[in-house]
């Protein structure tokens, strides 16, 4: 365990020492800022409004965040060789991939908790309310949705050499998931077999990553979910992450290292 | 004595890149045996199989068949390679850290506990004179310097078995120099030390035996003098041996 923490280590290390997650980081903090402080008219459906395009640039910073570290990890250490003296290591590959994935979900989470610190400071003093127990709901499912993100990302990066293309897929799947994961079951009932099969399987075979969007119950102010249902989604995201990782270590394992 | 590495009947196949070629055979069969406490000199022209060989004992290429093992541990474990140190041909480290960071990694990896690992850290550092350098990141450091932390590197365990792949190679005289004296110091110490090198006076300094590869099979073995007995010296042996001819005298 103290190898895969010590790898892990080592991509949070390098995360904040790139300049570009500085850029994300305080971009988005300045979006959030400025969208935060304003308020207009003290008309709620604008304050709710504003609130909600906070959360969505806090959403799309963090996946952003999350996709772009972990596709480059395993492609740059193979370009850079650096996979070379670590693999002489006695370390093994399934390592490597469980190191590289929570170092970079361990990044993504700290980023998140910056932003959501940021965002309920901002909310706190203009609304004088403090819904911590929503937040850290809201926080710690799109933590677990950055699990199977991170996860299927370090896949991805197993098979497309360019950490680009993987950034391209990973980013198109994500959306696609994210867009179509709840639609598709109503889509499926509305069709004729065979089509409505196919859809219904597709619909239990993908990931629903929608479950793990809180950002209305955060906006519309609305109570807090059970527990026991954020226990269950918390299991699904790892199984679903659990399945990624292994896939990635049976495509990594015996991989040639040589680019 | 105690046989540290060996190869037995390796064979390793790849897929050309080239569609008509079909496959590439590396190594044809390879058996190879490094005894506890020798300086074993591995030489081969290039694409003679030399790194591919590195390359199966270090767990990066899979054999297609036959074995090969460190310590007696197939090299397919990670546990393997415990008791090793390696030294890559080019530097390949992590940049963005500095020497004593990096340092530190691999003594984690290692599972060094900190207290012993900080003291490790602090020899090495003096050992290969960075410690002037020790805060810095390695984007920052000469060639030369990034060769000595992949030295240190290597021999943060306190390895038993250092695997060298053309150690001196791009290294300024006053580098070679240093290199040549850790693999004395570690031989005096009793390590077992295994290089590849195309520095043939270097191989005679500090060789007690040397192994010839050439299309990926060994064509001899043994000590210096033994391997050049009958030509004017390694390097005459060396050529003969890997059947280079000339038509102007060397």
């Amino acid at each position: 365990m103290n190898k895969i923490f010590a790898l892990a280590g080592v991509v949070i290390k390098e995360l904040y020492r790139r300049k570009d997650f500085y850029v994300l980081f305080v971009l988005t903090a300045l979006l959030t800022l400025g969208a935060g402080t304003a308020n207009f008219f003290h008309d709620d459906k604008i304050i709710r409004y504003v609130k909600d395009i906070c959360l969505l640039l806090i959403w799309v910073s963090s996946i952003v965040i999350a996709i772009v570290t972990t596709a480059r990890q395993i492609p740059a250490e193979r370009e850079a060789r650096t996979i070379f003296p670590l693999l002489a290591k006695p370390v093994s590959r399934g390592q490597v991939i469980a190191g590289k994935f929570l170092g970079c979900w361990l990044a993504s989470g700290i980023a998140l908790v910056v932003f959501y610190f940021f965002f309920a400071i901002l909310n706190g003093t203009r609304e004088h309310s403090w819904p911590v127990g929503i937040y850290l709901q809201a926080l710690w499912m799109q933590w677990f949705l950055l699990a199977i993100v991170t996860a299927m990302v370090l896949l991805g990066s197993i098979y497309f050499a360019a950490p680009s293309s993987t950034n391209t897929i990973c980013f198109i799947v994500v959306i696609g998931l994210l867009g179509l994961g709840g639609h598709l079951g109503k889509i499926a009932l509305q069709q004729a077999p065979p089509v409505q099969n196919i859809l219904m399987v597709l619909y239990f075979f993908i990931p629903h990553l929608e479950w793990y969007d809180l950002r209305d119950f955060v906006v519309y102010d609305q109570p807090m979910i059970a527990w026991p249902a954020i226990a269950l989604a918390t299991l699904y995201a790892a199984v679903w992450t659990a399945i990624l990782l292994f896939l990635a270590w049976l495509g990594f394992r015996r991989k040639g290292l040589n680019t | 004595m105690t046989t540290i590495l060996q190869t037995e009947k390796l064979r390793v196949e790849y897929r050309s890149q080239e569609v008509r070629q079909g496959t590439k055979i590396a190594l044809h069969g390879l058996n190879l045996e490094v005894r506890a406490g020798e300086v074993f000199g591995f030489l081969g022209p290039n694409g003679a199989g030399k790194t591919t060989t590195m390359n199966v004992l270090l767990g990066f290429t899979q054999p297609t068949s036959g074995t090969a093992s460190l310590f007696g541990i197939d090299v397919r474990q990670p546990i393997a390679r415990q008791r090793i140190g390696y030294l890559p041909e080019l530097t390949y480290y992590y940049k963005f850290l500095t020497a004593e960071e990096i340092l530190r990694f691999y003594a984690k990896i290692f599972g060094i506990a900190s207290g012993e690992a900080d003291k490790r850290i602090a020899e090495l550092l003096k050992l290969v004179e960075l410690e002037h350098a020790a805060k810095r990141p390695i984007k920052s450091y000469s060639k030369g310097m990034q060769q000595r932390v992949g030295l240190a590197q290597a021999l943060i365990n306190n390895p038993d078995l250092l695997i060298l792949d053309e150690p001196t190679s791009g290294l300024d005289p006053l580098g070679r120099m240093k290199v040549r004296e850790i693999i004395q110091r570690l031989k005096n110490e009793g390590k077992t030390v295994f290089f590849s090198s195309h520095e043939l006076g270097e191989v005679e300094t500090v060789c007690d035996r040397v192994g010839i590869v050439h299309q990926g099979e060994l064509k001899a073995v043994g000590t210096v003098a033994e391997i050049s007995r009958g030509h004017e010296n390694l390097e005459k042996a060396f050529l003969k041996i890997v059947g280079f001819q000339t038509t102007t005298p060397l």
